[in-house]
């Protein structure tokens, strides 16, 4: 297949937790505990989990909007992590990002073609003018807006029109890289689908490579070419679409693939419940962070970190006993 | 909950007609542009209190603003032929003990009053707002410190720090510049909480995904502050002003009756109720004490109901 | 077996200042005894005023049930008095919200706050309701019951919140329980045990369950009948089987074809064009015809009513029969 465009290894986001009057460091919630993953031109990698779980931290680590505590991130061939002030601001030309909410990621003060043009003239690509507003007018009508949008206020358009603004802001620098922070997790089922749509249709256009962001399996499922599974902060599961719902190989993924409500009333499924609460990243289970709820867990899952080993073909998994 | 879903009802519906990509395009087209400001002014229409709470107030200030032009006579000239007169057709809200005319002092002293209510809430935005937005934005040890300090001044109780300083300054200050010592004690004692507020908006402006994603897309941070960091907070700004400046009024007031605010001959609303104090006047001559009282309440409530609604119509979440 | 709720041509209003929203206009479905109902909509579909038009708790002013019958038990909820609609809240017909960390309220325990329940409705002493409301604790799947109740809800996560609420709601016994929304708020490994656990307890309890949703997974799991809402009417009623298998109304249709899950890999979603109609500007004729790709002349111009196309399966559209998945 295609090269790899973005490696991340061994990525940790430790956020400090304070307490008392002088602020004494009592301890780290360890939102990303040692993600490593890599992305290939023109993929969409899918990452799963549930909340708290650190998939959004993943996501903005691994484009520095938060820095990161451990690990490194290469884009094409290029250290993110590391990279003076004026690299980075050209890496942030290829590397963008979708986020969920479609209303606050959008400035309330600024007109549609004030917040997708913005960043073309701090990067100087274009000056005000004739040909930027033409350019605008381009990208926003491949993202399904229409003409006569360009100077409406974000407050004038539906929950699906936003996101289509999000998306046309992040695609006008020309990006190769797109992170989509659950994009359509707070939108409406018919609406969902149109921005499915959307996105995988610009990457067939623009060969774009996406981290895909989100709780529901149904639409990572749909979307990914490759899937990570998280939990607490680690990937427990990495594989091709394929074999990961086919052939799950970690006890989490396995329950957390059998709980999804399956839209068709005469199909059964033989469901794995979960005991209990997923622990606090403040303070999770020692050993594999999974055996306080796994049905399988024996003793040396308390002790020992299982490692992220490849079974072959590219799916990896993190359990002591999955083969 | 229930309250909450129905009002974003009301809310989203005003705006927005439009119906996605459909048939009803070309209508969509023809729609005026509702620029955030508009989208203000028209939920503030809508609150007829408050449209009444701004017109009075705007009437006042016209009062004050052409009192030269509203009144024969001079605040200050002394007239004994005609001493503690009732109103009369001359004389319409009747003359002091010195003669003058009570009319003009009230209309003159609306000037002070407001002035120094402007004037105090200016001083204490540019600090609160300087403070506020550079311990919200820079957070950490700034904002520990700032904040700090920002509790100092909250722990001074107002009234015996500003009788103090008056009382230290006060008598080597002549009465027509006492005005301008009151601007600044009132200012540099209430910007506590304006400081406070502003720098909770900024925190949760920086938390806010399109600032998020104006750092995603390589946007300088002092584009980022004034662009988009800066205009978000102008609302808040504007509403807690308003507000502000009814109280500096008050304060002013609350003062200059106790004889350590602006002191006569100038006159303002506080020193002229201070007539009131007089036992004789307080029962036989109601036209030198009930009009100030008055003009007071109506300056301060029409200004906290015209405030009211545009915080309303600003941010119609934090009722 | 009869029906334990009727809705009758139910219309609730809401008055604001730019004009009126029909939020809930003209809706007509009953619940059988011991059977869950699925209703099923998008936001802003009138789902959940619906709900809360049956328990009365819809804030008037803005809003007001205009006209309609809710028969409960041989009653009109919507004309017994405030007083009488009081001891049904709670007691006959209980509510489980989406929210759970709202819907607690946070200075009293958990355990007072089912005993409150229980010693206003069922006239229970204080040591006896405690009892009770261990038993109810365990009952949800709570371990540790005897401690927990003695906590507070901010001392517990969203999916024992949950189950808390739940708890809470059924510790009457009610007849009919409404749940708004119960999982949006979860996981989906959460989500599991708060679903299996409502089936669980309507097998025990024989309670009706009335599920308000927006997730056709869940609905096919949980339901024995579901509703289809648009703009605050009926489009489809049918027995959950049969609305899956054969689908005639084209918005339940396009919803069925904007799930990811069941298309075909590699097959592109078939979404919906357009958005839902704005509430006060709703478009003449159908509803949904600007967004429907069988929309003919007649559906621009005339309302379809909800009429039986076959056995229990109705629909509101003039093209049923033409209509496919």
């Amino acid at each position: 297949m295609s090269e790899v465009i973005l490696e991340a290894k061994n990525l940790k986001k430790y956020f400090p937790i304070y307490k008392g009057a002088f602020r004494k460091r009592v301890g780290d919630v360890k939102a990303v505990d040692g993600v490593s993953l890599y992305i290939k031109e023109g993929e969409t990698l899918g990452l799963v989990g549930e909340s708290g779980c650190g998939k959004s931290t993943t996501g903005r680590t691994i484009l520095r909007l938060l820095d990161a505590t451990e690990g490194t991130v290469t884009y094409k061939g290029q250290d993110v992590l590391n990279a003076s002030k004026d690299e980075m601001k050209k890496l942030r030309r290829e590397m963008q990002i979708v986020f969920q909410d479609p209303y606050s990621s959008l400035n309330p003060r600024m007109t549609v073609s004030e917040i997708v043009g913005e960043a073309l003239v701090e990067h100087g690509i274009y000056k005000k003018g004739k040909e930027l507003d033409d350019y605008i007018v381009d990208v926003i009508t491949k993202c399904g807006l229409a003409k006569y949008h360009i100077n409406r206020y974000p407050h004038e358009f539906s929950g699906g029109q936003r996101q289509r603004i999000g998306i046309a802001r992040a695609l006008a620098l020309n990006p190769s890289f797109i992170v989509a922070d659950e994009p359509v997790s707070a939108l409406d089922v018919s609406i969902q689908s149109q921005v499915i749509n959307l996105l995988t249709d610009l990457q067939h256009e623009r060969k774009l490579s996406y981290l895909f962001i989100s709780h529901d399996l149904g639409v990572v499922k749909y979307i990914s070419h490759r899937i990570g599974v998280m939990y607490l902060g680690t990937l427990v599961e990495l594989a091709d679409k394929k074999s990961l719902f086919d052939n799950p190989k970690h006890p989490y993924t396995q329950a957390l693939l059998s709980a999804i409500p399956v839209p068709d009333p005469t199909k059964k499924i033989n469901r794995i419940i979960l005991q209990g609460d997923i622990p606090s990243p403040a303070n999770p289970p020692s050993g594999c962070k999974f055996h306080t709820r796994c049905m399988y867990a024996k003793d040396i899952c308390k002790e020992q970190v299982p490692e992220f080993r490849d079974l072959g073909g590219e799916h990896f998994v993190a359990c002591h006993f999955a083969k | 909950m229930t309250e909450k879903n129905i009002k974003n009802k009301t809310e989203n519906k005003a705006p927005n007609k439009s119906n996605g990509l459909d048939s009803k395009e070309i209508k969509e087209e023809e729609q005026v542009i509702l620029t955030p400001w508009k989208l203000v002014l028209r939920k503030f229409k809508k609150n007829k209190v408050a449209v009444a709470g701004m017109i009075i107030f705007i009437i006042m200030v016209f009062l004050a603003l052409f009192a030269p032009i509203l009144t024969p006579y001079d605040p200050y000239t002394m007239d004994f032929s005609q001493v503690n007169q009732p109103p009369s057709k001359a004389h319409l809200m009747g003359t002091d003990e010195l003669g003058r005319d009570y009319l003009t002092r009230i209309l003159y002293g609306g000037r002070v009053s407001m002035q120094v209510g402007l004037f105090a809430v200016i001083i204490e935005i540019i600090i609160g707002a300087l403070v506020g937005g550079l311990a919200g934005y820079y957070g950490g040890w700034v904002d520990n410190l700032l904040m700090r300090i920002v509790e100092i001044f909250m722990a001074f109780p107002f009234l015996p720090i500003a009788i103090t300083i008056s009382a230290v300054i006060g008598p080597e200050v002549a009465p027509e510049k006492r005005m301008y010592i009151m601007m600044f004690i009132i200012g540099l004692l209430s910007w506590g909480g304006l400081a406070r507020m502003i720098r909770g908006q900024i925190l949760s402006l920086r938390e806010q995904e399109f600032i998020q994603a104006a750092k995603a897309l390589g946007i300088r941070d002092s584009r980022i502050i004034w662009k988009h960091l800066i205009p978000n907070t102008l609302g808040y700004i504007i509403v807690s002003a308003t507000l502000g400046m009814a109280g500096a009024i008050m304060s002013e007031a609350g003062l200059s009756f106790l004889g350590l605010g602006v002191t006569p001959p100038v006159p303002t609303w506080g020193n002229l109720v201070q007539n009131a104090r007089d036992i004789y006047v307080l029962k036989n001559r109601v036209w030198l004490w009930l009009p100030p009282g008055v003009a007071i309440f109506f300056a301060v409530m029409s200004i906290n109901l015209f405030g009211d609604g545009l915080r309303d119509a600003i941010d119609p979440k934090s009722k | 077996m009869g029906n334990l709720l009727e809705v009758q041509d139910l219309r609730t209003y809401f008055y604001t200042d730019d004009g009126v929203v029909k939020a809930v206009d003209g809706v007509n479905f009953s619940v059988e005894a011991g059977k869950t109902i699925g209703i099923v909509g998008e936001s802003g579909c009138g789902k959940s005023i619906t709900a809360m038009s049956i328990l009365r708790l819809i804030p008037d002013p803005p809003g007001k049930i205009v006209s309609g019958k809710i028969m409960f038990n041989g009653e009109d909820l919507t004309k017994v008095s405030d007083e009488k609609i009081r001891h049904i809240r709670g007691n006959d017909i209980s509510m489980i919200f989406q929210e759970p960390m709202t819907s607690l309220n946070p200075v009293f325990t958990v355990g007072f706050q089912i005993m409150e329940a229980l010693m206003l409705h069922q006239n229970l002493d204080e040591s006896e309701a405690r009892k009770k409301a261990i038993e109810m604790l365990k009952l949800v799947g709570i371990p540790r019951a005897e401690k927990i109740v003695d906590e507070y809800p901010h001392q517990l996560s969203g999916g024992m919140r949950q189950r808390v609420m739940i708890a809470m709601a059924v510790s009457c016994q009610p007849k009919l329980l409404i749940a708004d929304e119960p999982t949006t708020a979860l996981d989906v490994t959460i989500q599991a045990q708060i679903l299996e656990l409502m089936n669980d307890l309507k097998n025990k309890l024989n309670t009706s369950i009335m599920l308000i949703t927006h997730d056709l997974g869940v609905v096919a799991e949980m339901s024995d009948h579901v509703v289809v809402m648009y703009s605050g009417k009926i489009v489809e009623d049918a027995p959950v089987d049969e609305l899956f298998k054969n689908p005639r109304h084209p918005y339940t249709i396009g919803l069925m074809n904007s799930i990811p899950s069941l298309i075909e890999e590699g097959k592109r979603l078939e979404s919906i064009s357009g958005s839902v109609p704005n509430p006060l500007y709703l478009p003449k004729g159908c509803y949904f015809h600007p967004r429907c790709k069988f929309a003919t002349d007649e559906c621009r111009k005339g309302q379809p009513s909800l009429r039986e196309i076959a056995p229990g399966h109705k629909v509101s559209c003039f093209r049923a029969e033409e209509v496919t998945k």
